[in-house]
């Protein structure tokens, strides 16, 4: 079986580097990846997925490396309305994990639109299994609002079948040394919140 | 590793000595990879033709070179490109083009296979990362085997995934020698009919390899149905359908075989032709007397995907919960502390038209700024505004052009160059950022450093204005909203062309130190902040609020708010 991982947040907030590390570290489980990123305009402040695809076993072949609607095991969220954006394309008894942060988009700060009420609580009424989160404040704890994207990998950890090993030396390897200390206690307090 | 970065891998391994690219999501990274190489020399060229031509130069000279663009990209490197085809090669020449299927980043959805088909030259398409190095790898020896320039045709899903690549050593070839060769490089009519001739007899040749080249591969499964593909629409169709159908997977989109196809459609009851943007491979299909399927189904618009290919052969419907309520859209906007937001408000106040340009600054067409009336292609803010004004001549005191300093090297300088001769009474902004920056932090023939880094001689933007014939140069900081306003209005009632440099780096710069956040007490609900479109400024229950994460202290809605009420977060006057 092909698995499906979906990032979806807003420009800036580190989804690509989130997308890597995971990417980097399902490589090392010798199976089939693909990761699929969009660059330029949609980086700035716009809305962004990206997608991971891996096999379960090294005979799993991954083609498409892009996911449909109804296709992701498990959606990661970096915000509530990019939360409700993208639910459609979880797939039935998917799971959802999602930073409470919440970041107007341009037409609700011009007045044009209103940003929806209660998204989290409207998603898992809807029978969504979902896990929210308030990575930003716990990225602040562990020294940068910028490590959020790192308390959620901590999430989803929790979730998966990867050894806490081979997490931290992926992010070892995707962020500069003088940030990897922080960035691992944003790790286990993302991990220890669930 | 990401497609661009197995492309360049390729290089590496062909022995590839030159590289010349201009930057252009989703090509990018091909080049910025390339850099990454000790053995090849890589640059940034100033346009996607000057690529061309060093490219052209340094096979002439015997090297293995490779230029890259994205799709609008090969526009601009068409006319080397074009007769390139005639002169061929001494040593390799590849060249790689992105195609933006869905306009990810791009102003319009062309097909670059037109280019291939109208150049007569070859083009191969991979489908993931392992084929665009294996793929770049044979480009190189195709195009020595053929005299011919290659074009590998990547697309925003080949390019920007990543996927398995196996790695091989550099194979270190040797400079072709130099021979003086005036009926193959002097393409003057003489000698290019004798080329053209070259030319069609190299497409039959070329034409012949297709139908037995490895690149091209069938995959039999189903003698019921049959799928006709190439790319990432092969990736798309085999998760899709997998081995339920056959496959003719075309690594060779340029020239198409005939045999092949014939044959593989001979196999099968009922053949699918399954490709994205445009229908190619479909026409030349019914061409050949067989009956697909394929644009009537698909269509010629966006990118394709499992689902879709799913839906419309399998007619599979996918369940999934969707959210109830409207969700608002979240366009991309520019930046907190973003140089350019203070022209454009001041442009937007003042209700100035504005000849726009391919850039950041093209959201400067959003709400809430609004300000951008026109966007086309690289360079035409400054030639359309010189087409306004003489069209218009009493709008030349309300309109202006906007272009980045990247765009400007790329091709505003011959607008520019253009207004001065031709004297139309234009204004023209250059923003000046210091940077390339929608594709990500490149260097350009401005910011006095070069691909690899090092310190190099940097255009002086005023005294190259000067030098052309524009007598009246000034330069602006965007952060001092006052200053901006007066200058454009100034320049704009001047009765001869001028040119306003808004300098101030890209606040993403790394150099850049970003002051402390601002804080709003004791808002009056006004709104004018909310007027800058600043991405860190909303409104909560009527109060403007500051997002302290996104906020770089800027200081552009100290300007605009008339009570006051923004300051540092210590109480301070920012």
């Amino acid at each position: 079986m092909v698995k499906s991982i979906m990032i979806v947040g807003v420009g800036g907030q580190g989804t690509l580097l989130a997308s890597r590390i995971i990417g980097n570290a399902l490589i090392k489980k010798g199976v089939d990846v693909k990761v699929s990123e969009v660059h330029g305009m949609s980086q700035r402040g716009g809305s962004v997925v990206t997608y991971v695809r891996f096999g379960e076993t090294s005979a799993d072949k991954v083609y498409s490396p892009v996911i449909n609607r109804g296709e992701a095991d498990i959606i990661i969220a970096f915000e509530q309305l990019e939360a409700a954006r993208y639910v459609s394309f979880l797939k039935k008894g998917g799971k959802m994990i999602v930073s409470t942060q919440t970041i107007d988009p341009m037409p609700v700060i011009t007045g044009n639109a209103a940003y929806p009420a209660d998204i989290i609580a409207k998603i898992k009424s809807a029978g969504i299994d979902i896990t929210a989160v308030d990575a930003l404040e716990l990225a602040v704890k562990a020294g940068s609002a910028k490590a959020s994207n790192v308390v959620l990998i901590g999430v989803l950890a929790s979730f998966a079948v990867m050894s806490d090993e081979a997490w931290i030396e992926e992010i070892e390897e995707c962020v500069p040394p003088k940030f990897v200390e922080l960035n691992k206690k944003a790790f286990y307090l993302g991990k220890e919140s669930i | 590793m990401l497609g661009n970065e197995a492309v360049a891998r390729g290089l590496y391994e062909a022995g590839v000595t030159v590289v010349s690219s201009y930057p252009g999501t989703p090509s990018t990274e091909i080049t910025e990879f390339s850099a990454n190489y000790d053995e090849i020399y890589a640059e940034w060229a100033p346009n996607e033709k000057v690529a061309a031509e060093v490219a052209f130069g340094a096979s002439v000279a015997g090297g293995r070179s490779f230029f890259g663009m994205k799709h609008v990209g090969l526009n601009v490197a068409a006319d080397p490109l074009y007769t390139m085809s005639y002169t061929g090669v001494n040593g390799g020449i590849v060249m790689a083009v992105a195609d933006d299927p869905g306009m990810h980043s791009s102003q319009n959805e062309q097909d670059s296979r037109h280019h291939a088909i109208a150049a007569k030259v070859p083009m191969l398409e991979p489908s993931d990362s392992a084929e665009c190095l294996s793929f770049t790898k044979t480009a190189y020896e195709l195009s020595e085997q053929f005299d011919t320039p290659v074009i590998i045709r990547l697309s925003t899903r080949v390019s920007h995934s990543q996927s398995l690549c196996e790695l091989s050593d550099r194979v270190n070839i040797p400079n072709k020698p130099y021979i003086k060769n005036v009926a193959k490089y002097v393409m003057m009519p003489a000698m290019a009919k004798g080329r053209h001739v070259f030319v069609e007899e190299r497409t039959n040749k070329l034409r012949e390899y297709a139908e037995t080249s490895p690149l091209n591969c069938t995959i039999y499964n189903s003698t019921k149905v049959g799928v006709i593909t190439s790319g990432a629409a092969y990736c798309y169709a085999a998760e899709a359908l997998g081995n339920t159908v056959s496959y003719l997977k075309l690594g060779i989109v340029n020239p198409l075989p005939e045999k092949l196809i014939l044959d593989f459609a001979a196999k099968c009851d009922k053949i699918y032709v399954i490709e994205e943007l445009d229908g190619i491979i479909e026409e030349h299909c019914k061409a050949l007397g067989i009956k697909v399927i394929g644009k009537e189904l698909f269509g010629l618009i966006g990118e394709l995907s499992q689902e879709i290919i799913a839906e419309k052969i399998l007619g599979k419907t996918f369940d999934s919960v969707n959210f109830t309520e409207d969700i608002p859209v979240r366009p991309p906007v520019m930046c907190a502390g973003c140089p350019h937001r203070g022209v454009f408000y001041c442009l937007s106040i003042n209700k100035i038209r504005v000849s726009g340009d391919i850039g950041c600054y093209t959201l400067g067409a959003s709400a809430p700024l609004s300000s951008v009336d026109t966007t086309l292609c690289m360079g035409a803010s400054v030639s359309g505004l010189h087409g306004m004004n003489k069209a218009d001549p009493e709008g030349s005191s309300k309109t202006v052009a906007v272009i980045g300093d990247s765009t400007f090297m790329h091709s505003g300088i011959t607008g520019l160059v253009n207004i001065a001769y031709n004297q139309s009474n234009s204004t023209v902004i250059v923003l000046d950022n210091s940077i390339t920056g929608m594709t990500g932090h490149q260097q350009n023939p401005s910011t006095g450093v070069n691909l690899k880094g090092d310190v190099t001689a940097a255009v002086n933007i005023e005294s190259l204005c000067k030098a052309i014939g524009i007598k009246r140069v000034r330069v602006v900081d965007p952060y001092n909203l006052k200053e901006t306003d007066l200058a454009i209005f100034e320049e704009l009632a001047a009765p001869e062309p001028s040119v306003i440099i808004a300098r101030r780096p890209c606040a993403l710069l790394k150099y850049v130190k970003h002051k402390p956040a601002l804080v709003i007490n004791d808002c009056k609900g006004c709104k004018m902040c909310l007027k800058l479109g600043c991405p860190a400024i909303s409104n909560k229950d009527g109060k403007a609020v500051i997002d302290s994460v996104q906020c770089v202290g800027c200081g552009i809605c100290t300007e605009v708010c008339r009570f006051g009420c923004i300051n540092k977060a210590d109480g301070g006057v920012n």
